[in-house]
């Protein structure tokens, strides 16, 4: 019987396997932050060990430095002590750090991928739970804890039992205007925020094909939140595409070796899944959460869900719930929702493509009235390359801000928070409770869709625009 | 990881039930970016009562706490075995333990020692009446033992046989992995050279 994607990545790094135990696997890339690695690297300091493979180790500010006034010393004293830790830890370790400031700054999971270093075939880990992302180019990627941080700044591999494997098959195309967030979003609300307990799922099919890096990197990005492990698309030319000339890509007859292993990183005919979904993307249409997990979604031209509408007495209770939260009445047109701010960015939706898309659909018109719009670029690459094709002047233009590189909103960990009842617009991933910032109200959306609520200062879609001139 | 044979140490009576990680340390003690330091944040809440046991000088040096059951319930921070540990102790008896908290205690080298309900008040009795005994925990016979004479509590405990081991070789997940160094070099060796690196020699 054949492999599928997953099974081959994962065999390729088995250092050491024995009968009962999980395997001991080889880490090609672990990407480290300010917030989950402090502990771990006191604890290599507490034992006296080092760190195995500085080489294969890359550290970046992200998760709380502010996006305003990022030349100035960091208020936030935890922030800052974090910080502050990193550079430390980084310096004294032998660790290449992009800290606030440096060129090559910015949200770990954009990084990684712009300089280069996610390619076909690795394994990645990171403190992080949306390092998931890196499967975009057929990696094996998730998140860890800061223990396992330690192990694998120690030792450079990770004692992991093998998980199943899913394939989700998206066929079809997705209608003019709808995008991979939108995609990623129908298939959590189709599965529920567990149904990927377990599996490294591996996204494939017409529609998934279809989607630029950028895309495959949203929809992975979102893995974690319907429960895998990992996603993972198998790379193809367009993937070699976005990967050749940058900084740490290979060249020469590195590029060819390498080139010729990753075309061998498909699914084999004969492999099995231990599960299997598909779905048809020529149906979808843009979608938004109306609740408090990524998985309470409906269409845009849906309404509010009621109680009601659920059979499951649990999803009964958990809807009432997210209403009262999100201050919502049910029956309500989600596109009747009033939006206090927009935010487009993340780690879900920061990247180039992403600030083209928000800047076509602004061009010309201004934020509403009452409503603000947060433009977060991923990477501090990432906002050079918006100022240099005029991108920052579309968004201040339209009355937007344009910030500095980072988390931001994501997650508030930094200043860039939401008040108590605020109601956002949110390109990120996440909508639980508290998310954005205490008592926030997060809808999740796509790039087009954030834009569009902006200029209407309700949920809409550029459909919903009226027309220039 | 010091390995744990047997240790003897002053016993501390903690007449609770249900103790879960925010009470053993609250999140607002989180915020440190070390593993050490997190004591002053061990039963923060209670030790602002003078009545609470650890503010008993007999007790203030305890390294072996006698709980109630289900100790460690609730959120899975690690920074609880540590406050403990950086607090002192050793080990901590009770009934039953929460299994991600266990897990993490075996992980760290605090020692986890399950014993039958009856045992913790056999040892809570013996502790309030001795304040300021000593209770040994023996890792090689799994036995705790407590008193003399008549009133002598000796019984034994429950722990894996996995934990056990690695308490008493002293070995944690990265001493374990450490000792298949030649696995990993002869892995290293094999890779290609065209995967990427974030440093260049
Ligand atoms: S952007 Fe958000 S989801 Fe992504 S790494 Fe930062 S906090 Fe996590």
């Amino acid at each position: 019987m054949g492999k599928t994607l997953a099974e081959k990545v994962w065999d390729e790094h088995v250092v050491r396997s024995a009968e009962g135990e999980p395997d001991l696997l080889f880490i090609d890339l672990h990407l480290i932050h300010e917030v989950t690695s402090p502990q771990a690297f006191d604890g290599l300091r507490l034992a006296g060990r080092q760190v195995r493979r500085p080489d294969l180790t890359l550290a970046t500010e992200d998760h709380n430095v502010p996006t305003l006034d990022w030349d100035k010393p960091i208020a936030d004293p935890v922030s800052k002590t974090q910080v502050d830790t990193l550079r430390r830890n980084a310096a004294e370790f032998g660790v290449r750090l992009h800290p606030l400031g440096d060129v090559e700054q910015g949200i770990v999971h954009v990084v990684g991928p712009q300089l280069g270093l996610t390619q076909p075939g690795m394994t990645i880990v990171c403190g992080d739970s949306h390092t998931s992302t890196h499967g975009a180019f057929g990696a094996i990627a998730f998140g860890i804890g800061t223990s396992e941080v330690e192990h694998v700044l120690a030792t450079q591999t990770l004692m992991q039992a093998k998980p199943k494997t899913m394939a989700v098959t998206v066929n079809g195309s997705l209608p003019e205007g709808v995008t991979a967030k939108d995609l990623v979003l129908t298939l959590i609300a189709h599965t529920g925020t567990g149904g990927g307990q377990g599996y490294i799922v591996e996204y494939r099919g017409p529609a998934i094909e279809e989607l630029s890096m950028e895309g495959r990197m949203t929809v992975c990005n979102m893995s974690i939140e319907w429960g895998a492990k990992a996603g993972m698309i198998a790379p193809d030319q367009t993937t070699f595409d976005y990967i050749e000339g940058k900084p740490e890509a290979p060249t020469g007859a590195d590029w060819d070796a390498a080139l010729e292993h990753w075309r061998s990183l498909r699914t084999d005919d004969d492999a099995e899944f231990d599960k299997e979904i598909v779905l048809d993307a020529s149906e979808m249409t843009p979608f938004v959460t109306w609740g408090t997990n990524p998985g309470q979604g409906v269409p845009l031209g849906a309404s509010v869900p009621s109680p009601d509408d659920f059979d499951e007495p649990n999803d009964k209770v958990a809807t009432e719930k997210a209403l009262e939260y999100m201050g919502l009445e049910a029956g309500t047109p989600m596109r009747d929702i009033k939006v206090d701010t927009v935010f487009v960015g993340s780690c879900t939706n920061g990247r180039i493509e992403d600030l083209r898309l928000a800047a076509e659909i602004l061009q010309g018109h201004t934020v509403a009235d009452g409503t603000r719009l947060l433009v977060v670029p991923g990477s501090v690459r990432v906002r050079l390359q918006a100022q240099e094709e005029g991108l920052d002047r579309v968004f201040l233009d339209a009355g937007a801000e344009w910030r500095g590189a980072g988390c931001s909103m994501c997650l508030g960990m930094n200043p860039d928070q939401l008040a108590p009842q605020e109601r956002s617009a949110s390109t990120s991933n996440r909508n639980f409770e508290g998310r954005q910032g205490k008592g926030g109200r997060t809808h999740l959306v796509s790039v087009p869709v954030a834009a569009a609520t902006a200029i209407r200062g309700t949920l809409s879609s550029p459909a919903d625009l009226t027309p220039i001139g | 990881m010091e390995p744990f044979t047997t240790h003897t140490g002053v016993g501390v009576p903690l007449r609770r039930s249900n103790v879960d990680t925010d009470q053993i340390i609250p999140a607002v003690y989180l915020k440190r970016v070390t593993r050490t330091g997190f004591e002053d944040g061990l039963f923060a809440a209670w030790r602002g009562d003078e009545s609470f046991v650890l503010n008993q000088p007999e007790y203030a040096a305890g390294t072996v706490l006698v709980a109630g059951p289900d100790f460690g319930t609730g959120s899975s921070r690690e920074h609880a075995v540590w406050a403990l540990q950086n607090y002192g102790f050793k080990a901590v008896i009770s009934a039953r333990f929460a299994d991600i908290f266990r897990g993490n205690s075996g992980k760290s080298g605090l020692l986890a020692a399950q014993v039958d309900e009856k045992v913790v008040q056999r040892l809570w009795d013996h502790l309030e009446q001795h304040p300021g005994a000593t209770v040994t925990v023996d890792l090689e016979s799994r036995t705790v033992r407590a008193g003399e004479g008549p009133e002598a509590i000796e019984d034994s405990f429950d722990i894996d046989d996995y934990t056990r081991w690695r308490l008493l070789e002293g070995l944690d997940d990265i001493g374990i992995t450490l000792g298949h160094d030649a696995d990993i070099a002869a892995y290293e060796a094999t890779r290609p050279s065209w995967k990427p690196a974030t440093q260049h020699a």
